[in-house]
């Protein structure tokens, strides 16, 4: 029997089952243990930031052959070693690769990359092969695994006002908050908490009309839950004034107040670079940068940076070489940034991306993402990477 | 024999719901004969024409400054935002409401996200025109459409160089689903679509002889010099072909989770026809099954069924039509833009913590500024709350500009009509108790009607 239909055997023999779902006491489940408790926060750049002009591989000639008018000079690169460095409007982060709070993995990809963004990005947020069509998200298969701590939609939030596809299962899924108020506002509704409440059990049904009032007695409990709990934190750390920065704030937050999630999951989009590049990728890259920097050094500063992990992806990198608008076309594999206080291997992970041998002009990936997530999955969220991915990947080594 | 129950359940589904003076006229007819009348007020054909351009035929200067790209990026969505507008426009008043809802089938069905509304606009025609038509005529036609030739790349699909994408959908997406070919029929069967292209003077498709392959392709067990149109015909002789479609036919119209006997049925009856799609469609209308309990008031509305169905029950009228791109964005389905090549997935997927929250709260700011008002037992927090939804309901009517036509509404109900059998017209699924209650309370029925669009009932049908 499998531990779910054990338990949901079980919750029938006691009569537990006559409870609805929002009754359950969260104040049971919530104050055991926040110490240790860990984080994940995805990044998500979209429209394909050009990794190349993000990290740069300026000790390869070759860099400066093919990107004549928007490789970005010597002198201005923050080197990191004698071949790569950041693109200068990354200079916040300096300061926390310094530490040993970041590591770079060069090269990431998968098998016959998709250069169309929707698509590659559903390969992303799916965690599928090339050619596979998966209507569940990785993240959302994690919650369906039913492991210790994912139960509940909380357990993955995006702090957003839609749900990705990377946060949605098949019985289970995230929760989008953009602003906790505004969710609990939601949910105030006299006549909507009328008809939560006074529901009879027999709607609870397996068919469509009670999965609707369960997820909205779902989304009742979690509004609460997380109002309630985050309004006991305020962050004091000063973040950029922008949309991400808001939304990092937003997530230490919700991460200080103890609240009990273990991935959180926000956005940054205006990557798709094929004319302008270089002012247009460096506003995004500045955005992104300051608001990380300020996002680490407030959780250090909290003490929560040893429990998170920040990982940052994009739906694919650009092309080794320019177009004639002084921008890059779709291309494949790119880098991913991980950030966190315990990290084993910080700086750069893998060698600097290959650019001699090419296909079709574009990067050949050395690391299949789907193993980057098996990292994650096995070492940081406890639970076995080959039941959310489909087939068991090894993994490596920066946790 | 009153019908209604029936009458009501097949106009919700092989159309966008039906309207209380017309449900009240049609309750004695038989189901045969109200399928009958179904599909003869679908046989007019009215196809969009809000596109006269196609822009990526215009020169294109290689000199072009940063203004006039610019001032040709805000025309191209200009285009795009026409073309929302005259397909939302026509779902909400057509009569012919089947060729509208089969058209939206298809338009999920052979999912396509381009950015030239001219080619949207003709790939969303051939669709309309073909929606009660011939399958595998509809299939060509849109193989041949150059939306679809640029979306999955047939256009790069050349004899020297063969572009797969086409293939692998043509088999795992529109005709056989996963796992009845094999990855050497993808790859012996784009050979076969090379040179199948679109452009010239027209921007129309054309064969490009010069990339066509013309060697021996070996598909499906057979060898042959295969063209695009062969490979067609060995798919759809493929009994499979029917069962694929006959269950997104059947998830669609009938229920989310498949029964395989009446699925064969209806199979049996579209290959059989060489793939007509209106007999299929009828025997499942006409069907027992179709009318039993567990068939109705059971699927989840897509964004567009939910906006679509409201805007044509309240007879509604948009000032600003914008605003139906914001909420079908909010809803997560804008026409035109599915996620991926395998299109919007429907039923629970709909469904998240903060969409079914917007889903409920869509109707009363439709139609009611956002204010569903309340007669139960108001707690002072829930006074605050009202308080403040009064408070904000201009700057709501201020944004969205829809007008319902309230009194031609009014003027179909019966007066004195209880209101519990004005709840039963309409919901689809079962009224519960506390919903009686609740609108019964309702000082007034604008109200109660406000409360009951409110309700997760409301979002099934």
């Amino acid at each position: 029997m499998k531990r779910r239909d054990f338990l949901r055997n079980t919750a029938l023999a006691s009569g537990a089952l006559m409870i609805p779902a929002f009754l359950k006491p969260f104040e049971a489940l919530a104050m055991n243990d926040i110490s240790g408790y860990k984080n994940l926060v995805i990044i998500q750049l979209s429209g394909g930031n050009d990794g190349l002009n993000t990290i740069i591989p300026f000790g390869n000639d070759i860099y400066y052959q093919k990107r004549k008018t928007i490789a970005i000079n010597q002198p201005d690169i923050i080197k990191l070693n004698d071949m790569q460095g950041f693109n200068p409007n990354l200079s916040a982060l300096k300061e926390i690769y310094d530490q040993g709070w970041m590591s770079i993995i060069n090269s990431v990809g998968y098998p016959n990359p998709d250069r169309s963004h929707f698509r590659s990005m559903d390969i992303w947020q799916t965690a599928s092969d090339a050619n596979q069509f998966l209507t569940t998200g990785w993240i959302g298969r994690y919650l369906d695994s039913n492991c210790q701590g994912c139960k509940t939609p909380y357990t993955a939030i995006e702090v957003d006002d839609t749900l990705s596809l990377a946060m949605k299962g098949a019985d289970m899924k995230g929760i989008a908050v953009q602003y906790p108020d505004k969710l609990y506002q939601n949910t105030r509704e006299p006549f909507f908490k009328d008809l939560v409440h006074e529901h009879d059990n027999t709607h609870l049904s397996e068919d469509n009309l009670g999965y609707l009032y369960k997820t909205m007695a779902e989304t009742y409990s979690s509004a609460d839950y997380i109002q309630k709990t985050s309004k006991t934190y305020n962050v004091t750390a000063a973040y950029p004034a922008n949309t991400l920065g808001n939304r990092l704030k937003t997530v230490s937050k919700l991460i200080n107040s103890g609240l009990q999630t273990r991935v959180y999951y926000v956005s940054l989009s205006g990557f798709d670079t094929h004319a302008g590049q270089q002012n247009q990728q460096g506003r995004q890259l500045k955005i992104y940068g300051d608001a990380v920097a300020a996002f680490v050094k407030d959780l250090k500063q909290s003490g929560k940076l040893d429990d998170t992990l920040i990982m940052t992806f994009s739906e694919f990198g650009r092309r080794v070489e320019q177009n004639a608008s002084n921008g890059t076309d779709h291309g494949t594999a790119n880098n991913v940034m991980i950030f966190g206080g315990k990290l084993k291997k910080a700086g750069i992970y893998n060698d600097a991306p290959d650019l001699t041998q090419l296909d079709n002009g574009d990067l050949k990936y050395q690391v299949d993402f789907r193993d980057v997530y098996a990292t994650l999955l096995d070492k940081w969220l406890n639970v076995n990477n080959s039941q959310i991915l489909n087939k068991n990947f090894a993994g490596l080594d920066f946790v | 024999m009153n019908n209604s129950r029936y009458i009501k359940h097949l106009y919700a589904r092989a159309g966008f719901g039906i309207c209380f003076e017309d449900l009240h006229d049609h309750e004695h007819w038989s189901v045969r004969k109200a399928v009958k009348k179904i599909f003869k007020a679908s046989e007019k054909i009215e196809p969009i024409t809000a596109v006269t351009e196609n822009m990526d035929l215009r020169p294109h200067p290689k000199d072009e400054t940063e203004d006039q790209k610019k001032t040709r990026e805000e025309e191209r969505v200009k285009h795009e935002k026409a073309l929302f507008n005259a397909w939302t426009k026509q779902l909400i008043e057509t009569n012919a409401q089947l060729r509208e809802k089969m058209t939206l089938f298809w338009h999920n069905h052979f999912a396509c996200n381009i950015n030239n509304p001219y080619y949207e606009q003709e790939l969303n025609n051939i669709e309309r025109a073909n929606a009660l038509g011939n399958f595998k005529t509809l299939l060509i036609a849109v193989t041949q459409s150059p939306a679809m030739l640029q979306f999955l790349n047939n256009q790069q699909n050349q004899k020297v160089h063969p572009n797969e994408n086409f293939a692998r959908e043509l088999m795992e997406l529109f005709t056989l689903g996963r796992g009845n070919y094999s990855e050497q029929d993808i790859k012996e069967s784009a050979r076969a679509f090379t040179g199948w292209a679109y452009g010239g003077k027209e921007g129309e498709y054309f064969f490009k002889t010069g990339a066509h392959d013309d060697g021996i392709k070996t598909f499906m067990g057979r060898s042959a010099n295969f063209c695009g149109e062969d490979i067609i015909d060995i798919i759809v002789a493929q009994k499979q072909t029917a069962v694929f479609i006959s269950t997104k036919l059947y998830r669609y119209f009938v229920n989310d989770v498949p029964d395989m006997s009446h699925i064969n049925e209806m199979a049996n009856v579209f290959y059989n026809t060489g793939y007509e799609i209106t007999p299929v469609l009828e025997y499942m209308f006409m069907a027992d099954w179709f009318y039993a309990d567990k068939n109705i008031g059971n699927l989840i509305k897509s964004p567009v069924e939910l906006i679509i169905g409201l805007s044509r029950q309240f007879y509604i009228t948009y000032q600003n039509p914008d605003v139906l791109v914001q909420f079908q964005q909010s809803l997560g389905q804008v026409l035109f833009r599915p996620p991926n090549v395998a299109g919007w997935p429907g039923g629970r997927s709909w469904i998240d913590s903060s969409s079914l929250m917007t889903r409920l709260r869509m109707p009363a700011i439709i139609l009611n500024a956002g204010l569903i008002d309340f007669t139960g037992k108001a707690g002072p927090e829930d006074e605050a709350y009202l308080a403040l939804v009064r408070k904000q309901q201009f700057d709501v009517i201020k944004r969205v500009q829809a007008t319902p036509d309230w009194d031609r509404f009014f003027k179909a109900i019966p007066q004195n009509m209880p209101k519990k059998q004005i709840a039963e017209f309409m919901l689809e699924p079962p009224v519960n108790a506390l919903i009686i209650n609740e609108i019964n309370n309702a000082p007034d029925l604008k109200t109660a009607l406000i409360q009951i669009v409110s309700t997760p009932e409301y979002q099934l049908t």
